[in-house]
């Protein structure tokens, strides 16, 4: 530091301060105060280092200064003043990726991405420390750091195999043997550098910022107040966007109901509504002071959870539903009251769940600007072509004036499906003429976002003397907030998975989507069914107990298998592995119940080991309707194999999976794929990401598409269908047994609109589904994932902690496209259902931030073995099904299952945080221990 | 945007707090989570360029632990048993990221009701410096942290450092956190202790505290009396009752009921109390 340096600088025009970043020496003129990792950013370009919530809670902005590990957000960059800094950037040496780079690039350690700089700067600062670190030193390392893609087993993983230089050669799979092996991820190289661009890293320079203004009530009427004094006052402000600026002032998911507004109109129904939005340079909009803005709200009754929703006389919280009641849901078959009535055994238990909140680590961002007469978005989505259709919608324009060009995602899981800023840019994009960008900050994230839909669930299960299921009755309400949003879905899913993947010929399952004045519930994740889950794996429970039967043994005997028909009157004609998983973990169940008996016998004071168990099944696809995706390979004039693909790979796995099917389809080496991604420009229609759905529909597009390109080059030599092709040189060789032919491409005509492409395959899949009849009868789904999870617990008997020592899960996934994609989903989801069962709790205005909303860390989630059932779907590519929900659905229910086995009691509400916990167990009779006895 | 101080001497800095209005920023780690979305126009005196308020040194009477020593420092520093628990306390605090940057004298400033370093300095008889031009006060930390986010702290002052007064030589502490997670929690409850013992093994001084259970965290000085003479040992925590915890007002609040903390208090302190009496 210069000894001379002037004590007191004015902050206004910064200072300039010098500092080494990676290697190179960097001087900005900036105010002190400002975060390191803003300047990084927003001053140096470095955008690998990401920002997730600006308060340290996530540790997504972790840089090396002076060689200490820190939160870029919690540093002012003039504590970096004439230090060393090592960003995510500096981490290549010599071009060459450093060792813990190349191991989670091998691993499969980033998912989405958006965390992964965190975790390697975290990484790289252990192994720069400590020499043989151990798995403790190693979790310890990188406890301050956020994942919610992995369930951290792949990073964990990635650290050990970087400390112990255990690595393998990556090896590309042989022509016609992409599918099934364990392929790197084709887009994964730039997410260990730091270069792969997220929804805040694209931003133009010179953007216009737009900040909404959202309501602090619940429910209120709102009235606006004369904006020009404050436009007058701040000339960088450019304009203040109200609800009459917007065309069509309302969204949402489902064609008939578009019940959410851009901005309020006269009342606001949840907390963190947008009101207004400000639209300006970035410095003006941040520094505005929301309370001086002439808005006033005048508070009306809000309805506060399920039971105020549905009491007499409350509150309507959309005028048009009176009874506050959104849709309900059915599914009936059989006699359900006739069959519990003369059942041997009935289990029976009420259960609720709490808000949870997706809790991505990336926030929504991203940036829209009119070209011409059209719209161009950059957004971080899980739905572009959804996108595309509701900001026309908005604008009033037609659906080809909007182009969406995703960014990467940094986590969705149902929570980018729904629009978010995505209206208000393209309006304020619209008006200005200028790009306009908006970066969400954590809490307005979670004020705004949707969120896992609360539930009280009702329900009675029955079976024979013997443990055969005779008749389930179902009742679940579920607290979809102030808008639809995919509280339909939910309330459509909910009945047709509620008995469970188990063969149950009497059911009766009904669900209702409730309005209230919270956050909108929307899709997260299994849409309703992990809830569902909860109830009905207990009871399953229950029943073994009452029949003597081990918890297993009593799933595996009433598995629904392939020739079974389920309570909507679907027959299953295959690939239905449920008992193939019981089997499968059945070794594993006995160590696990062994070990908990041991454990328990040999005195451990007030800690008590249970093992628990849950199943599921889970329709792949979107419920009883259309929902197909289209796929397109092109071969180019100089031989370029491309893939137009429009589905978006929020961190699963879909690039690479796509490129293994297109490759063997085609009968190319998987690395001649090339692709386009997600431009509703320049690729069609895949849907959207979400019900599990992309490896199977657009997967077989995939494969319908690549197929259809194959046969076109057979059949320009007339080759037959065994017959091999390499493309090499601008030519396609075809080889047919003895024969070969040599197609030259630069001898065929270029087509029309395709972008030197000579060649096209296309491809449509839309599952074979019929709708629903009112008592929920039909083809809900073409196809179903199946799983079964154990999980062993301990249970502090006087605290009421709950820790998970281990989990083994099983998964019929029909085909394993890619193992270490479907491991990354199934680990991801069990991690997302342990958090579910354990500590998130979403509560508006109190947990909108990441240190009062609890996600699990690295040092909660145990070791996940998986083990890949493959009974294949024959409407698949390959024979694969869905993986990315199931996962979590059966985690919560086991891992309840395992505290009542550990204590005897049964949890009905979740989160199981420690004083509900302690609390049934207290009223179990388990009191705290006496003097040490 | 507001001023910005970084001042080499703690004398710089005195005189710049003078007049008052400034924030005092070291860490980091509370003055930015307060302004998320917020712009940041306080004006700063950010001290951590001040080398003599750096580290852990022996006074002679006292340990010293000045102001911008991180919790890091702390874990990394040679120092008696008498610091394990405000050791254990550092490795509980946020991550690695937060460690390394969050300091303990900070973290008595902000004085949250679950600030993880109150109870093991509480424990310690613990005194923090404040320091202005008008001179030097020393108050025990018990007397420093008034309340929520409260404390008997003057604009013109700054705390220069916690002060922990030497113990005999047998003294050992120990810390206990409960939580909801593993890392990056927020406590539920947690209690620290210091005891010293005799020749015969059985306590001649004991101070426990309780953090997250009141608006500041409280000793427990009925115990501590009760502690007197006993057999320091596995079983030291049994006596605990819950008369011994009465004096605590724990709240509801999302972490856990007040009724929750009201019981797993006393488990807390009697597994506290059993795990240092066990220790060597």
């Amino acid at each position: 530091m210069n000894e001379a340096a002037p004590l007191t600088q004015t902050g206004d025009a910064g200072r300039e301060i010098a500092f080494n970043v990676n290697g190179q020496r960097v001087t900005v003129d900036v105010p002190p105060v400002k975060r390191l990792s803003d300047v990084l950013r927003d001053d140096l370009g470095l955008t690998g280092t990401k920002i997730g919530c600006n308060a340290g809670d996530c540790g997504a902005c972790s840089v090396l200064v002076g060689g200490k590990l820190v939160c870029g957000c919690l540093t002012p960059v003039s504590q970096a003043e004439d230090t060393l800094v090592v960003t995510v950037e500096g981490l290549k040496a010599h071009g060459t990726l450093s060792r813990v780079q190349q191991a989670f690039q091998k691993h499969g350690a980033a998912q989405c991405g958006i965390c992964t700089p965190g975790m390697l700067m975290a990484s790289v600062a252990l192994l720069g420390g400590k020499e043989k670190p151990s798995e403790e030193d190693i979790r310890d390392a990188l406890g301050g750091v956020l994942c919610r893609c992995t369930g951290y087993g792949k990073i964990v993983d990635a650290v050990k195999d970087a400390v112990n230089h255990t690595f393998d050669p990556a090896l590309e799979p042989e022509t016609g043997a992409a599918v099934g092996a364990r392929l790197e991820k084709v887009d994964g190289l730039p997410r260990v550098t730091g270069e792969t661009l997220f929804g805040a890293d694209g931003i133009p320079a010179g953007a216009l910022w737009l900040r909404a203004v959202r309501s602090p009530h619940a429910s209120a009427r709102v009235t606006l107040g004369d904006f020009a004094p404050l436009l007058a006052a701040h000339p960088g402000l450019e304009r203040v966007l109200t609800h009459a600026d917007v065309p069509f002032n309302g969204f949402g998911i489902y064609p008939d109901i578009k019940d959410q507004p851009v901005l309020a109109r006269d009342v606001v129904r949840h907390r963190g509504e947008a009101v207004v939005a400000l639209v300006g340079d970035k410095d003006t909009v941040e520094a505005i002071d929301l309370d001086t803005l002439p808005i006033t709200y005048e508070p009306l009754p809000a309805v506060d959870g399920l039971e105020a929703a549905l009491a007499a006389g409350a509150h309507a919280v959309q005028a048009d539903k009176p009874d506050n009641i959104l849709i309900r849901g059915r599914v009936v078959s059989g006699d359900a009251d006739g069959a519990l009535d003369s059942a041997a055994h009935v289990a029976t238990g009420s259960f609720n769940t709490r808000f949870v909140e997706h809790a991505y680590i990336e926030p929504e961002a991203g940036y829209a600007e009119r070209v011409g007469d059209r719209l161009e978005l950059h957004v971080s989505t899980q739905a572009p072509y959804m996108d595309r259709d509701e900001v026309a919608n908005v604008m009033g324009i037609a659906q080809e004036d909007v182009r969406i060009i995703p960014t990467a995602c940094g986590g969705g899981f149902g929570g980018k499906l729904d629009l978010g800023l995505q209206p208000l840019i393209a309006v304020a994009a619209w008006l200005t003429g200028k790009p306009v960008a908006c970066v969400y900050t954590r809490p307005e994230s979670m004020a705004s976002s949707t969120k896992r839909h609360p539930s009280n669930i009702d329900v009675r299960m029955g079976c024979d003397a013997d443990g055969t299921l005779t008749g389930f009755d179902f009742s679940g309400d579920f607290d979809t907030g102030a808008y639809a949003s995919w509280g339909p879905t939910v309330a459509g899913r909910v009945p047709v998975h509620a008995s469970g993947p188990y063969k149950v010929p009497h059911v009766r399952a009904l669900s209702a989507g409730v309005f209230t004045n919270n956050p909108p519930s929307g899709a997260f994740r299994g849409f309703g069914v992990p809830q569902a889950a909860i109830a009905q794996e207990t009871m399953l429970d229950d029943l073994a107990g009452q029949c003597g039967l081990d918890r297993l043994e009593i799933r595996h005997k009433n598995a629904i298998r392939a020739g079974d028909t389920t309570p909507c009157g679907q027959t299953l004609q295959a690939s239905a592995g449920l008992a193939a998983c019981l089997e499968a973990l059945q070794p594993h169940w006995s160590a696990m119940l062994d070990d908990a008996k041991r454990f328990n016998g040999s005195g451990n004071g007030a800690v008590r080991r249970g093992a628990g168990i849950g199943c599921m099944w889970y329709g792949i696809g979107n419920t009883g309707m259309s929902n197909p995706s289209t796929m397109r390979v092109v071969l180019g004039r100089e031989g370029a194999v491309t893939l137009y693909n429009g589905a978006v790979d929020i961190g699963q796995g879909s690039n690479t999976i796509f490129a293994q099917i297109c490759a063997d389809a085609l009968g190319v080496p998987v690395g001649l794929i090339r692709q386009v991604n997600g431009d509703t420009d320049l690729t069609a229609d895949a849907g959207k990401t979400s019900a599990s759905r992309q490896t199977y529909v657009s997967g077989k597009a995939v494969e319908l598409a690549a197929a259809d390109l194959r046969a076109q080059i057979l059949r320009q030599v007339n080759a037959g269908p065994d017959s091999r092709i390499a493309i090499a040189d601008g030519a396609v060789t075809v080889s047919d047994g003895e024969t070969s032919h040599r197609i030259d491409l630069a001898g065929l005509p270029v087509m029309d609109g395709e972008d030197g492409g000579v060649l096209a395959g296309h491809g449509t899949f839309d599952p074979p589904t019929q709708p629903l009849d009112e008592d929920g009868q039909g083809v809900p789904y073409a196809c179903y994932g199946f799983a079964a999870q154990i999980i062993s617990v301990d249970v502090d008997v006087e605290l009421g902690t709950v820790k998970v020592n281990r989990i083994v899960a099983a998964h019929d996934v029909g085909k394993a496209v890619n193992p270490i994609q479907v491991e990354g989903q199934i680990q991801g989801g069990i991690a997302q259902g342990l958090g579910l069962a354990l500590m998130e709790e979403y509560h508006s205005g109190v947990t909108d931030n990441l240190h009062d909303y609890l996600i699990p860390t690295i040092g909660d989630v145990p070791d996940i073995d998986v083990i890949i059932v493959e009974d294949g779907e024959p409407t698949g590519p390959s024979g694969a099904k869905g993986v990315g929900e199931p996962g979590l659905v059966p985690t919560p229910p086991a891992i309840l299952s395992a505290i009542k086995d550990a204590t005897g009691v049964r949890i009905t509400e979740v989160p199981a945080t420690p004083h509900r916990v302690r609390a049934a167990l207290r009223d179990a009779g388990i009191a705290r221990r006496e003097n040490g006895q | 945007m507001g001023r910005y101080l970084n001042p080499k001497t703690a004398d710089e800095a005195l005189a710049a707090l003078r007049d008052g209005g400034l924030t005092v920023l070291a860490g980091g780690t509370d003055y930015y989570p307060a302004r998320v979305g917020k712009p940041l126009s306080d004006d700063i005196l950010d001290i951590t360029g001040i080398e003599t308020l750096r580290g852990i040194s022996d006074d002679g009477d006292a340990y010293r632990i000045g102001a911008t020593t991180t919790w890091t420092d702390v874990v990394k520093a040679d120092l008696p048993p008498l610091f394990d628990g405000l050791k254990r306390a550092a490795r509980e605090v946020g991550g690695v990221q937060i460690q390394n940057a969050g300091t303990v004298a900070g973290n008595l400033c902000n004085a949250s009701p679950a600030a993880d370093g109150v109870p093991p300095l509480l424990a310690m008889d613990a005194r923090v410096e404040l320091s202005s031009l008008a001179g030097v006060d020393t108050v025990p930390l018990s007397d420093f942290i008034l309340g929520n986010r409260s404390t008997s702290i003057r604009p013109d002052q700054m705390l220069s450092a916690v002060l922990v007064p030497k113990h005999g030589a047998g003294a050992k502490s120990h810390f206990y956190k409960l939580g909801a997670r593993r890392y990056l929690v927020i406590s539920i409850v947690m209690a620290a202790a210091v005891v010293e013992t005799g020749g015969d093994g059985a306590v001649t001084a004991a101070r426990v505290s309780v953090g997250a259970c009141s608006a500041v965290a409280q000793r427990l000085t009925a115990l501590e009396d009760r502690l007197m003479g006993r057999p320091c040992d596995g079983a030291l925590g049994d006596m605990v009752t819950e008369a011994d915890v009465a004096g605590l007002s724990p709240i509801d609040d999302i972490r856990a009921s007040a009724a929750y903390r009201a019981e797993a208090v006393v488990t807390v302190v009697r597994r506290l109390l059993n795990e240092l009496g066990a220790q060597p």
